[in-house]
């Protein structure tokens, strides 16, 4: 778990699944390696382990030695023999303890696929009954209140609530409507009310919850470019050591000592890099695991490793950086005007606002003025304005006294058309809220011919807790983090610098978003974003990590490489981190692995050849009880390590967001140094344990 | 003056020497291999070789043109020591054998310069002066060329172009390796080499006994056989014959001949991809290991082998020259199998247990430090790439070097490059161990007889070129197996290198952030330092047991 999420607990409600049945990560208990044992032997099949060329050379030589066992059995060999066994059986027994636990989350999830069956729409408007499976794309069902939605779609007609707590565990019913940003349904969820007809986007079974399921499962895991290009390495180091072993034969000859087939395996597989290829894969299905317990499903591993890649990081301003909503924090009068009658004044017309900024105008009014909230119905002969998209003010009409409030432009078009002035003070007013980061909003009365303006509100976009500290993390990490608003330049710069972002795009449009990608990435940087509207789509696939908001509609989320569940934009930046830590524990377990060697040629070679060239003994630095004694050690620690590190390939390698050098120093002292002293110790001890065996001391 | 203080004065003038060339030949390197024009006497040779010298080639083009040069000098070589018989300046000399003629050719264009005969009484005059010297240059040319195309790869962007291989070998043999000859011989001459046409003067000795003393073109063979990291000698003594090497003054000079190149190259990187800091941290790497394996050697030489005569002596000097002694002597060692040079100033077969076991794994690094001219920036710029990987995951990002991306195709080249020298190594080790007629070359019983037959196939595969004694090496067996060795270990990783730079030049840079990896700092060096050990020793570790430890503890 990532150190972020430790000091800042989130409420059980934003991760996914219910917390039940739940997996958490981090949690690792003995008993999983034994409940996974069963699936550990059956992947000893050689057509499995072939797909692992490490530990398939492992398979190989435990195979053989098993053999020269059996025709010359001894206590030794038999240890030996046993042990390599055991190497291969703990490497899959990784594996299987990762994807245990996805499967574990797979099932709660196909809870929520259960057979149901759709009402199709024919091109007549009758229906007719299908099973849920047989939908086609394009197809269109009803659903209504009480019903399970049969497949991922589009509503293309009516407006529904929805309760989508089977896929994201949230359990307030969210609004799915036809048209707009919130059309997308997932398949599985229930319509509480009203009815909806719903376009089918996926074909059966590529539903989101199938792709969830084969995600968790780790069916469809396919390798990630880093992770190849690792591979590819410990192969060529695993080639190496065959030579190395392979040709002692000769070489021990001439020496007059003749090591047996048994020994030079131990050796080999001492030697070849065990550690990392036991848990390569575990590590790779427990970092999209990491991904999915914070309820973000990303469609590839590329898509995760490249984010822990990016340069650039664009980022909403609503929701990521600022509470969803401004409030209002001033009110600021024009001349000759009190603040208690201003205040007034914008309560009445912002009774009609249903918005959150005019529900924060009335509150402040209530608690600076102490005005008591007035509802609709306490006026009779009020008529209120309500608050449109189009109009951009709301307002309130009392007998011949107009009340308006609004954006700044709409309510000077207003005052201006009833034949007033705006107050010149006003301006500058609202130039100075402007510059703050503000929103002015104004407010205007008109009584009889003439229209006046009453003063101006501050609207205060409200930065998260916390955010700054985060973007210096960033920044600490060489993330550059943009501003993405739709806010005028001037608002823009003062939030960007209250947040402490690198910088900003102001009065964004898509168009605009896709040039600042294009241009970042020309420059070889990589860019992730986050996006939920339809028009965000295009971007969204030119980003490098693309992750769409799952409130969002369904071309936003096909764009994008990845979805969060939760719709919370400052997710993208777990994410980042949890890209980096996946890297970090292949890197860290690799160094770890190759500086074993040394201490393993320490505990082998004297005892292979200090029959022939006493000298050799000195090599013999740990002291180790006898040559069998010393060569079986070797091997048990090799085997055992890969144990002991289930539970670190499984959490991750601890994470902090620092600099490169900073992490590497780190990094270099724990697995490098770390692995270079550990298995000295460890030989040691496992030495003195079994040199009490019969045979073997 | 005691043997330390002029051991160490020695070491210092040496380092003071190297530090003075360095930043004026590397500025001087960089220009040669980034100019633009081309001087009258190169356009006469690209017209007479038939090349336009302003079209860049791909890496694969590059590639071709290395090997078909290659080929051609392998077969020139050949053709000439069977024809020797009918050259003039033969001094008589009949031909050469053909399997030795091969394992001569192969050793020579590969840089390695693994002698399997006697040069005074096999090679005459005109085989020595237009064949072996003129592979001296260009093989060395070769090397440096190939090197540049891979720095020109982290240095461009998003092209396939890395440079004409024939323009990089005109400049390099012309604007770099003739000038310093030149100059180099008429200090050599002065310090006291010959450099005659003599067929050899027949001298009575005080003993009374009838003796030939050979002549030659010494001194301009000497120069280049140091400063392209050669180390083909004239005469079979080598660097130990006081003809080639008189005094202890010609033999710092020389010294710091074979070191000049390959350490000033480090310079030229870093002005190339335009991050100094890039060429130090480099330069850094093999300083340091050159210097423990030297500090090593040292300890290991001056305390000698124990016996009475070594402590009377002061120091091992069984196998030493008494004008150089066991300082110069050790320097040498460590140098030339550092370098790939492989000229030998002492008997390494005669160095103390250890150390000799020291100037084996130093071959064993895959001569890096500094390496021979080119191929030592460029085995250590793979090295690099090798360790940033490792490196790059453990920060948490796709590992890159100098603003390049160390992707899939990258690490596969790398893996090839560092499989390569090891199973040459190795499996020519093994075969020759497990075959009867290879092992009755062997002089000496035990693991001392072992390291001479690991040696000769660690310095063949390496393409260093220095032998450690004792085997017989001029069998066909010998022949064939050490000219296959040396030219794949030449020629294979050279084709990794430019595919990798091919495929590095390709990409588009990634900028630089506080995210990326530094790659100039010391925590990267030292890194480094303990890949190239690390993985070298972990290759080696159970065939040094066999030899130089066994011997030694």
């Amino acid at each position: 778990m990532s150190i972020l999420l430790q000091k800042r607990p989130r409420p059980k409600a934003a991760y996914g699944l219910p917390a039940a049945t739940r997996l958490r990560s981090g949690l690792f208990e003995p008993r999983m390696l034994l409940a996974s044992l069963p699936g550990a032997v059956r992947k000893l099949d050689p057509r499995v382990m072939v797909k692992n060329p490490v530990m398939f050379v492992v398979e190989i030589g435990a195979a053989a030695s098993t053999v020269l066992a059996v025709i010359g059995p001894t206590v030794f060999v038999w240890s030996i023999v046993v042990w390599l066994w055991l190497t291969v059986v703990f490497a899959n027994l990784a594996e299987a303890v990762a994807e245990g636990r996805g499967k574990a989350q797979a099932d709660t999830l196909r809870l929520a696929r259960t057979e149901t069956t759709a009402r199709r729409l024919l091109a007549d408007s009758s229906e007719e009954q299908v099973a849920a499976s047989a939908l086609r794309l394009g197809d269109r069902v009803v659903v209504e209140a009480g019903e399970t939605i049969p497949g991922d779609g589009d509503v293309v007609e009516g407006v529904a609530s929805v309760d989508e707590s089977a896929i994201t565990g949230e359990s307030a019913p969210v609004i799915r409507e036809s048209g707009g940003d919130r059309s997308a349904v997932t398949g599985g969820t229930k319509v509480l009310t009203d009815r909806i007809v719903v376009q089918i986007t996926a074909k059966p079974g590529e539903s989101f919850v199938d792709r969830m399921i084969t995600l968790v499962e780790g069916a469809s895991r396919q390798k990630t470019p880093n992770e190849i290009a690792l591979n590819i390495l410990l192969a060529s180091l695993t080639i190496i050591f065959l030579l190395a072993t392979a040709t002692l034969p000769p070489f021990a000859h001439y020496a007059g000592s003749q090591p047996s087939l048994v020994l030079l395996v131990a050796l080999l597989v001492c030697l070849i890099p065990t550690t990392i290829g036991a848990l390569l894969s575990a590590i790779g299905i427990a970092g999209m695991d990491r991904l999915v317990q914070r309820n973000v499903l990303a469609m590839s591993g590329r898509a995760v490793e490249a984010a822990g890649d990016v340069n650039t990081l664009l980022l909403d301003k609503t929701g990521t950086i600022t509470l969803g909503n401004r409030q209002a924090a001033e009110f600021i009068p024009s001349a000759g005007i009190t603040d208690a009658q201003l205040a007034d004044a914008a309560q009445l017309a912002s009774l009609a606002d249903e918005t959150l900024e005019g529900r924060s105008i009335v509150v402040l009014a209530k608690s600076r003025y102490g005005l008591r909230e007035r509802h609709p119905g306490e006026l009779p002969q009020a008529h209120f304005v309500g608050f449109t998209a189009q109009t951009r003010m709301s307002g309130v009409d009392i007998g011949t006294r107009q009340v308006r409030k609004g954006a700044a432009g709409a309510v000077m078009a207003w005052v201006s058309a009833h034949g007033g002035e705006v107050d010149r003070h006003l301006a500058s007013v609202m130039d100075a809220i402007s510059a703050s980061g503000g929103t002015p909003l104004l407010v205007a009365e008109r009584e009889g011919a003439e229209a006046r303006t009453l003063g101006a509100v501050h609207l205060k976009d409200v930065i998260k807790e916390g955010i700054r500290e985060r973007f210096d993390e960033m920044r600490r990490m060489g993330i550059r983090t943009v501003m993405i608003t739709g806010d005028n330049p001037l608002t823009a710069k003062a939030i960007a610098d209250e947040a402490g972002v690198d910088d900003f795009l102001a009065e964004a449009t898509p168009e605009e978003k896709m040039v600042l990608i294009k241009t970042e990435q020309q420059g070889g940087r990589l860019v992730a974003m986050t996006g939920d509207g339809t028009n965000d789509a295009p971007a969204l696939a030119q980003a490098d990590v693309g992750v769409a908001m799952n409130s969002g509609t369904s071309a936003a989320k096909e764009a994008g490489n990845m979805v969060d569940l939760d719709s919370n934009p400052t997710k993208l930046i777990e994410i980042v981190e949890i890209g980096k830590q996946l890297l970090i524990t292949r890197g860290s377990l690799t160094t770890f692995s190759i500086a074993n060697d040394v201490a393993k040629y320490f505990a082998i070679l004297p005892a292979l050849f200090a029959g022939a060239y006493p000298g050799l003994a000195a090599l013999n630095i740990m002291r180790l009880g006898s040559a069998e004694s010393a060569i079986l050690s070797a091997v048990i620690f090799n085997a055992l390590i890969i144990v002991a590190l289930v539970p670190l390939a499984l959490r991750g390698v601890r994470y902090r967001p620092s600099s490169a050098s900073a992490l590497l120093r780190r990094n270099l002292m724990v697995y490098g140094v770390g692995g270079l002293v550990a298995p000295f110790i460890g030989i040691k001890i496992i030495d003195l344990l079994i040199s009490a065996i019969p045979g073997i001391g | 003056m005691s043997d330390t203080v002029a051991g160490l004065l020695q070491v210092g003038l040496l380092l003071l020497l190297l530090a003075a060339c360095y930043r004026p030949l590397g500025a001087y390197l960089a220009w040669v291999f980034t100019s633009e024009r081309h001087y009258r006497a190169e356009k006469a040779v690209y017209r007479v070789l038939g090349v336009d010298g302003d079209t860049q080639q791909s890496w694969q083009t590059y590639a071709r043109a290395v090997l078909a040069f290659s080929a051609v000098s392998v077969l020139l070589l050949f053709g000439m020591q069977r024809a020797q018989a009918a050259l003039p300046l033969s001094n008589g000399l009949p031909a050469v054998e053909s399997a030795l003629a091969f394992n001569t050719a192969a050793s020579f264009v590969s840089n390695t310069n693994w002698q399997n005969y006697v040069p005074e009484v096999v090679m005459g005059h005109l085989v020595q002066m237009a064949g072996l010297a003129v592979q001296n240059f260009v093989s060395a040319a070769v090397g440096i060329a190939v090197a540049v195309a891979l720095v020109r790869s982290f240095a461009r962007s998003q092209t396939t172009l890395l440079g004409n291989f024939w323009v990089d070998l005109v400049r390099c043999c012309g604007r770099v390796l003739l000038p310093m000859a030149v100059l180099g011989t008429l200090a050599l001459v002065a310090m006291g080499v010959v450099q005659n046409l003599s067929a050899g003067h027949h001298v009575i000795s005080l003993v009374g006994q009838a003796q030939t003393v050979p002549g030659g073109p010494v001194a301009s063979q000497e120069v280049i056989k140091e400063l392209g990291t050669n180390g083909g000698g004239f005469y079979n003594a080598n660097s130990a014959h006081p003809f080639e090497n008189p005094s202890p003054t010609s033999n710092l000079f020389t010294n710091f001949l074979m070191l000049v190149l390959p350490v000033s190259l480090t310079r030229a990187f870093g002005l190339m991809v335009r991050d100094r800091r890039q060429g130090y941290a480099l330069l850094a790497v093999m300083g340091t290991i050159w210097g423990l394996f030297l500090v090593g050697a040292t300890f290991f030489e001056t305390r000698g082998s124990g016996s009475v005569a070594a402590a009377a002596a002061g120091g091992a000097m069984e196998g030493k020259e008494t004008r150089f002694g066991v300082w110069a002597s050790t320097l040498w060692a460590i140098s030339t199998t550092g370098t790939s040079t492989g000229a030998v100033n002492a008997a390494h077969d005669s160095l103390t247990p250890l150390s000799g076991g020291l100037a084996l794994f130093h071959m064993m690094l895959g001569e890096v430090t500094p390496g021979g001219t080119g191929s030592g920036l460029y085995g250590m710029l793979v090295l690099a790439v090798l360790a940033v990987f490792v490196a790059g995951l453990m920060v948490g990002r796709t590992p890159e070097y100098l603003r390049k991306k160390i992707t899939v195709r990258e690490m596969k080249l790398v893996s090839l490059y560092i499989l390569t020298t090891p199973a040459l190594a190795l499996v020519g080790t093994a075969i020759a161990m497990g075959l009867s007629t290879a092992r009755s070359s062997i002089l000496n019983p035990g693991p001392h007889g072992f390291s001479e037959v690991l040696y000769a196939f660690t310095s063949a595969a390496n393409n260093n070129g220095s032998a450690f004694g004792g085997l017989t090496g001029n069998t066909p067996f010998f022949n064939v197996a050490l000219g296959l060795g040396m030219l794949l270990g030449r020629f294979v990783p050279m084709i990794l290198v430019l595919a990798l730079a091919g495929s590095l030049a390709q990409q588009q840079p990634v900028p630089v952030t506080a995210g990326t990896l530094p790659t100039h700092r010391m925590l990267f060096v030292s890194m480094l330092v303990g890949v190239v050990l690390v993985v070298t020793g972990l290759t080696y570790f159970p065939s040094l047991t066999l030899g130089p430890l066994a011997e030694g503890l």
